[in-house]
């Protein structure tokens, strides 16, 4: 369904991404794990076409994304539903139109069955009445639910998760997985998630993957990656400070 | 030594390598409005909105400046005439002439870019660094088509009217200095009004529909372009002003001389 080849890319000659391969198969929750700044968010984007990468292939669908043209990378876009890290709701549209955005744009369904649709996908993240208010009027958690509501709303084959469970309570984070999971079963789609959230990346994953410098460091089952031996995905999953992983040095005089 | 001379001609170089891609990229910004303006249906409720709002924000101060540059020139022009003649004569003339064919446009342009381009850069740069023009290719949306377009027919469109109706504030503004400070008789002013060609108008319209296009683009161009959060809006919003309100100025004097060779005004 998605496979990512031997990808680089780098900002300003800084180095992201220094040969990332994957493959995510149909109908899997694919869950990407790694440091902050390792370039999650920017793989997610590229496979979305929203940036281009220097080198290597990426395919959806079995299209090549970097031999598209423009309007062929629009088509492959509209079957991708994809949850922004930082939710990036339209503030000047309410939260009913935010959701409602692509239906109205890509779809020639009717208004009263377009609002249906706005409060059953904003029930299924637990919001409801918010349809009248506008993003600065939301939490950030409510924000980011909304987020998930507006790339669900029109059933995509695909949906990327950038963190979608960071900045919730524990218990809508669960709510949220148990929502991925449940999507996922009932429309056969598949999906890739972003976090950090080890508890719900174990729950709702087919596969785990690990990014380090640039790279995939480790890729496997859940029970592969939680029993893995190699140190580096050890130290990040138990989520210590102590060990191969490079941090910054605590010195307070 | 060298390494000094070498180091300002790379700089020099880069500078214009960058100058050169950011006209390339202008270009290309206005050839993809062109393309989605031509294609796309008109996005009839978001391009009035814009319309609507353009007008509003630029209407009191575009009315401010132009009443009073009318009395001022009004003023200005009795007491010089009255020192070659002894008279003020041809107020109504100077007034309609310097408003309808220059100050009219130009300085309505400079309002619209202040308020404006400066509103078009600030949007959508926030936009850029929230990730919202992201959100809007993956709902399958062309940012040009639904944020560049709607602006565009709506600055090309809003500019002219509001430059007819500064035209008028600013004869208006000379009428009053003329009338009430050195007692022109109405009829005589506006008979100088009046007698003014189609051809002149139209010399400060089609300026001013130039001067739309050159703001809304690079507000537009300013805010695609904007990276770096608050702070990198701030910038962009600035540089688009900035940057508009030069090439307005620039551009009028080229533009005029065009029009004067192809005897329009
Ligand atoms: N548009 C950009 N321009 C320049 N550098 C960028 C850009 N986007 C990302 N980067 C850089 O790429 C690197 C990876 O960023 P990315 O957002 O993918 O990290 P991440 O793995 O998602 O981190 P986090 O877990 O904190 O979200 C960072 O060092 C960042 O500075
Ligand atoms: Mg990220």
């Amino acid at each position: 369904m998605i496979r990512v080849e031997n990808l680089f890319k780098s900002f300003r000659s800084k180095p992201v991404h220094k040969g990332v391969s994957l493959e995510v198969q149909e109908g899997e929750i694919y869950t990407i794990i790694g440091g902050s700044g390792t370039g999650k968010s920017v793989l997610l984007k590229q496979i979305v076409g929203l940036i281009r990468p220097d080198q290597g292939e990426i395919y959806v669908d079995d299209k090549r994304l970097t031999t598209l043209s423009e309007e062929e990378l629009q088509d492959v876009q509209k079957m991708i539903g994809y949850v922004f890290q930082e939710s990036a709701l339209f503030d000047s549209l309410t939260i009913g139109e935010n959701v409602a955005f692509g239906l109205r744009n890509l779809s020639d369904t009717k208004e009263p069955k377009i609002t249906e649709i706005v409060r059953e996908k904003l029930a299924l993240v637990g919001l409801s009445g918010v349809e009248k208010l506008k993003p600065a009027q939301l939490s950030g958690g409510m924000k980011k639910r909304v987020g998930i509501a507006r790339a669900m709303a029109m059933n995509p084959k695909i949906l990327l998760y950038d963190e979608p469970t960071t900045g919730l309570d524990p218990v809508m984070s669960d709510v949220i997985s148990n929502l991925i999971l449940e999507v996922k079963k009932h429309s056969g789609s598949t999906a890739i998630v972003v976090t950090h959230d080890m508890k719900a990346a174990y729950e709702i994953s087919s596969r785990i993957c690990m990014l380090y410098e640039g790279k995939v460091l480790e890729a496997g089952t859940p029970s592969q990656i939680r029993f893995s031996n190699n140190p580096i995905v050890q130290q990040f999953i138990s989520g210590s400070s102590e060990g191969p992983i490079p941090v910054p040095t605590i010195d307070l005089v | 030594m060298e390494e000094i001379k070498l180091g300002a001609v790379y700089s020099v170089g880069a500078r214009i390598l960058l100058l050169a891609q950011s006209c390339g990229e202008v270009v290309a910004l206005m050839r993809r409005t062109m393309q989605w303006f031509l294609r796309a249906p008109l996005d009839r409720r978001n391009v009035l909105m814009q319309m609507a709002e353009m007008g509003a924000r630029s209407f009191s101060v575009t009315s401010l400046t132009l009443l009073f540059t009318g009395m001022v020139l009004a003023l200005q022009s009795g007491f010089s005439f009255i020192k070659v003649f002894n008279e003020p004569l041809y107020i109504g003339r100077v007034v309609g002439v310097s408003i309808i064919k220059e100050l009219g446009p130009v300085l309505t342009a400079l309002v619209f870019s202040g308020r404006i381009g400066a509103a078009i850069a600030a949007e959508i740069g926030t936009m850029k660094v929230t990730e919202q023009v992201d959100a809007l290719y993956t709902l399958g949306t062309n940012p040009v088509k639904y944020l560049a377009v709607p602006r565009f027919i709506a600055a090309i469109t809003m500019l002219p009217i509001l430059t007819i109706y500064s035209n008028f504030i600013g004869v208006v503004g000379g009428y009053i200095v003329a009338n009430f400070r050195f007692q022109i008789p109405g009829v005589v002013y506006w008979d100088e009004i009046y007698s003014m060609q189609i051809s002149e108008v139209s010399h400060g319209l089609i300026k001013s529909l130039a001067f739309s296009l050159i703001i809304v683009t690079t507000a537009c161009y300013k805010g695609f372009k904007t990276s770096g959060g608050a702070e990198g809006v701030g910038r962009a919003t600035t540089s688009a002003v900035v940057t508009s309100m030069v090439l307005v100025l620039i551009g009028d004097y080229f533009l005029t001389a065009l029009l004067t060779a192809l005897h329009i005004g």
